[in-house]
């Protein structure tokens, strides 16, 4: 727990022994119990995961490399070309999630299927498609960002913050 | 200012064992294909059951199960005294809404996952109180709910880590009387309430097994018994994992439970074929194991006297978002075939 | 040739998240893992770390979400050289705005469209 959740509140009073001690005997207890659970849980499987991320990542890179191509090869400039791949990108992971296929991908693919562009798409759809029983105010349009918010929020703090520091050192 | 229904310190020993009468329950399809499948009353084919939102498809499960369970008795529901009914959703709010079609006098419980256990003390209480002669204890839980509520909107794509659990979608219900055929609960030992610091909410069952423990080393030493004195010890969702961890613990205090320790987290799926992970959990994962397999074995005279433990773990989402760790409970309840 | 380097690209920065996701406690979800590569995408990029990523996997460095991060970078620095001050708070929202558009209209028509299965 972090201090920044705490509540204000009066000074807290210095400890007895007794309870400095209890208090001891309970992270110690709690330390013991965390071993015992740790050597009985299973590991999750780091190499077949990492190798699922891998392989599920690339073929949607792939994938979107060979759009790039065919949108340059239409013309578009490189720029336009990515751009447009982009907005491919996020619609395919938006129809696969509206469908039910996406969340199936991601059981096997992990970070393979989050991280690319069309799991953020995902990460937008699947809120949104689940929370329209509660309305389009409050459910699809406010909880469509549960996840795809903080992206934005900190992908814009860091971008202006990056603009500040080489304006200034300009 | 002797309580003469008590043995021990922390265990009711009923005067009058209380007959479990009917036992009712609703499950999904998931749970329909898994080991347990032939034993339950109904499956439904949709999560949906029929209605446009999980939520609703939970309610009527719940009221489904309570009003098969009062038919199943031959009674009506202004036969019943009380409704002793509760779920995960935030406020019990199939629970609630649930008893407003019911129209039986009702009161709702919370205990997590051990809320089945909770209900059946409770309602053997009221009976050999003397103040009812039908009680119905109920509860329900579906995983699309429960999913929406506590971790990620089903359709996002996430893996589950290799502890997580699966809730049950289904609906448990059981009746309860005076007098009548059928088995008995003879004894109750109230959870306490545990915290031993776990923080992960996809690691349940390890938040839970020391209540559970707790609750199995307080009867013992309450009634006198040990483990050869049960045909079965049950608990209610530990998984696998909660499953080894209390086996252990357990034998760290002596009592060998290796032969008749199960739990019904592990029974109702086949998590190989499944794709269960650590196994089931949610109120209805005890509610429809205990309605439906146990049942079932105590009628037929498989088992003769059993010891279960609805295991709850007491999170919420908010209280975990803050750092908290998980609470455990388990409540310890006697089934008899006399 | 560029549809192979996608792929090796591509695959591994999602094989870096998985480890990260895998080797961490539990507290690491997808949510921190989009946060963190849209973040670190963005400062490797000001770095000048993530432009040589581009140009050697394409689509496989770009279709990341550490891309996004990239792009949005970018556009920063970019406005910033033609519009000074003003184009640090412009630069990088401009530069994401057909992705961010695309995933508004994209995620609410489905939504719309669709009702989940569970």
């Amino acid at each position: 727990m972090t201090d920044s959740t705490r509540q204000p509140g009066p000074p807290k009073k210095p400890l007895t022994l007794a309870e400095q001690v209890k208090q001891q005997k309970q992270t110690y207890d709690q330390q013991a119990y965390q071993r015992l659970a740790d050597s009985v849980k299973p590991r999750p499987r780091v190499i077949v995961n990492a190798l699922n991320a891998f392989w599920i990542g690339g073929i949607i890179s792939a994938l979107a490399q060979i759009i790039t191509l065919i949108f340059a090869s239409a013309g578009l400039n490189p720029r336009d070309a990515a751009s447009a791949t982009v907005i491919v990108m996020i619609f395919l992971g938006a129809f696969l999630t509206g469908l039910g296929i996406y969340d199936e991908i991601g059981k096997v693919a992990g970070a393979g299927s989050i991280i690319p562009i069309t799991g953020f798409a995902n990460s937008i759809v699947a809120p949104a498609m689940e929370f329209k029983r509660e309305g389009f105010v409050f459910g699809v349009a406010a909880r469509m960002f549960t996840i795809a918010g903080p992206v934005l929020v900190y992908g814009f703090i860091v971008s202006v913050l990056i603009g500040l520091i080489a304006y200034f050192l300009k | 200012m002797s309580a003469p229904k008590r043995v021990g310190q922390h265990t009711i020993q009923f005067a009058n064992p209380p007959v479990i009468v009917a036992t009712a329950s609703i499950v999904g399809p998931k749970e329909g294909e898994g080991p347990l499948g032939n034993t339950f009353d109904m499956v439904i084919d949709d999560s949906y059951f029929g209605e446009e939102t999980w939520e609703k498809a939970e309610r009527k499960m719940l009221e489904e199960a309570v009003k098969m369970v009062i038919a199943k008795a031959q009674l009506k529901p202004q036969d019943i005294d009380f409704l002793l009914a509760g779920d995960l959703l935030n406020q019990t709010i199939s629970a609630n809404y649930a008893a407003r079609t019911l129209g039986i006098p009702f009161l709702g419980l919370y205990g997590a996952c051990s809320t089945m256990y909770e209900g059946m003390a409770l309602a053997a209480i009221l009976i050999d109180g003397g103040f009812a002669h039908h009680v119905v204890a109920a509860c329900s839980s579906h995983y699309d709910t429960a999913e929406r509520q506590y971790r990620f909107p089903t359709e996002q794509g996430v893996q589950r880590p290799p502890t997580a659990q699966w809730t049950v979608t289904g609906a448990g219900a059981v009746l309860m009387a005076p007098v009548g055929n059928g088995p008995r609960i003879t004894h109750a030992t109230i959870g306490r309430v545990l915290d031993v610091g776990i923080k992960d909410p996809n690691d349940m069952g390890s938040a839970m097994a020391p209540a559970a423990v707790d609750t199995i080393v307080r009867h013992f030493q309450d009634t006198g018994r040990g483990p050869v004195d049960y045909d079965l010890i049950i608990t209610g969702d530990l998984g696998r994992v909660g499953h080894e961890i209390a086996t252990k613990l357990l034998g760290e205090q002596k009592y060998d439970v290796s032969k008749n320790y199960s739990d019904c987290g592990i029974l109702i799926y086949d998590h190989e074929r499944q794709d269960t992970h650590a196994g089931g959990s949610g109120c209805a994962c005890s509610a429809v194991v205990f309605a439906g397999h146990l049942m079932g074995k105590l009628n037929e005279g498989r088992y003769k006297r059993i010891l279960g433990v609805g295991t709850g773990a007491l999170l919420s989402t908010t209280a975990t978002q803050q750092g908290e760790s998980i609470p455990g409970i388990g409540h310890g309840v006697v089934i008899e075939k006399l | 040739m560029s549809i192979v380097m996608a792929f090796l690209i591509g695959g591994l920065i999602c094989l870096v998240g998985q480890l990260i996701m895998d080797l961490t406690p539990y507290k690491v979800t997808p949510a921190h893992i989009l946060v963190g590569f849209v973040t670190g995408g963005a400062i490797l990029s000001a770095l000048g770390l993530y432009g040589p990523l581009v140009k050697i996997g394409g689509a496989g460095a770009t279709i990341p979400i550490s891309g996004f991060g990239h792009n949005l970078a970018q556009g920063t620095l970019e406005a910033v050289q033609a519009k000074g001050l003003l184009g640090a708070f412009s630069g990088g929202i401009t530069a994401g705005a057909a992705g961010i558009a695309a995933a508004v209209i994209f995620g609410f028509t489905m939504a719309v469209l669709f009702n989940p299965r569970g």
